[in-house]
């Protein structure tokens, strides 16, 4: 293997370690759950992201061929995290109603849908336990 | 110099796994322990793919994909069982 992909493999797993350690440090030092939820869904898939460029990189020059697991596994993480980021905040916000009122206003007369069943929807079963919940 | 580099990224990966595992017993909220063990998910497969490095084979890029799997499908249904009290209806 060559000096500079060596060297290009190095820097690239040096980077993903730290952020993955930044982004834990986040989830430790940050106040409340929102502001929580912005480190390690960020930073992990960035350090997460060097790693595995790191590993596709490093396997290349060692055997010769690209793989394609690391596209694959990167693939998924970018597909999932919005999401899973995206539930956890809606179930928080669901579980502490205290809160609704930091909400920033919509500027419409419906507020947020995920409390407020909105124009034109059709009022279901959940976001009839939505409402009734919070 | 790569496998400087790897015991740097073990060094990192761990000491962010103890970090996760403090914010996991400390969480004031439910719903912090849930993303400190979605975090601790995450971070488990960054040391798969170092361990893979450093062992100079491909045979745990399947174990890392798994887990990527199984840490999203039980962190959405943990969600979606704290707010619906049901996981499939």
């Amino acid at each position: 293997m060559s000096f500079v992909l060596e060297f290009i493999v190095s820097l690239l797993i040096v980077l993903g370690g730290v952020f993955v350690l930044v982004g834990s440090v986040g989830l430790v030092k940050l106040p409340d759950l929102m502001t929580r939820l912005h480190a390690p869904t960020k930073a992990t898939t960035l350090g997460l992201g060097g790693v595995l460029l790191g590993s596709m990189l490093f396997f290349l020059g060692a055997e010769g061929e690209l793989s394609i697991h690391e596209v694959l596994i990167t693939l998924f993480l970018f597909i999932t995290a919005p999401v899973s980021a995206h539930f956890i905040a809606k179930a928080w916000l669901h579980r502490h109603p205290e809160h609704k009122g930091e909400l920033s206003p919509t500027g419409r007369r419906y507020g947020w849908s995920t409390y407020d069943p909105g124009p034109g929807d059709q009022v279901g079963e959940g976001r009839r336990d939505a409402v009734r919940r919070s | 110099m790569i496998d400087y580099a790897v015991m740097f990224g073990f060094f990192a990966v761990s000491v962010a796994l103890v970090l996760n595992l403090w914010r996991l017993l400390s969480g004031p909220s439910l719903m912090d322990r849930v993303l400190a063990i979605d975090t601790m998910v995450i971070n488990s497969i960054a040391l798969i793919i170092l361990f893979g490095i450093q062992q100079r084979t491909t045979v745990f890029f399947e174990s890392a994909l798994l887990f990527a799997m199984f840490g999203f499908i039980s962190t959405v249904a943990y969600c979606r069982f704290v707010l619906r009290g049901d996981v499939i209806e």
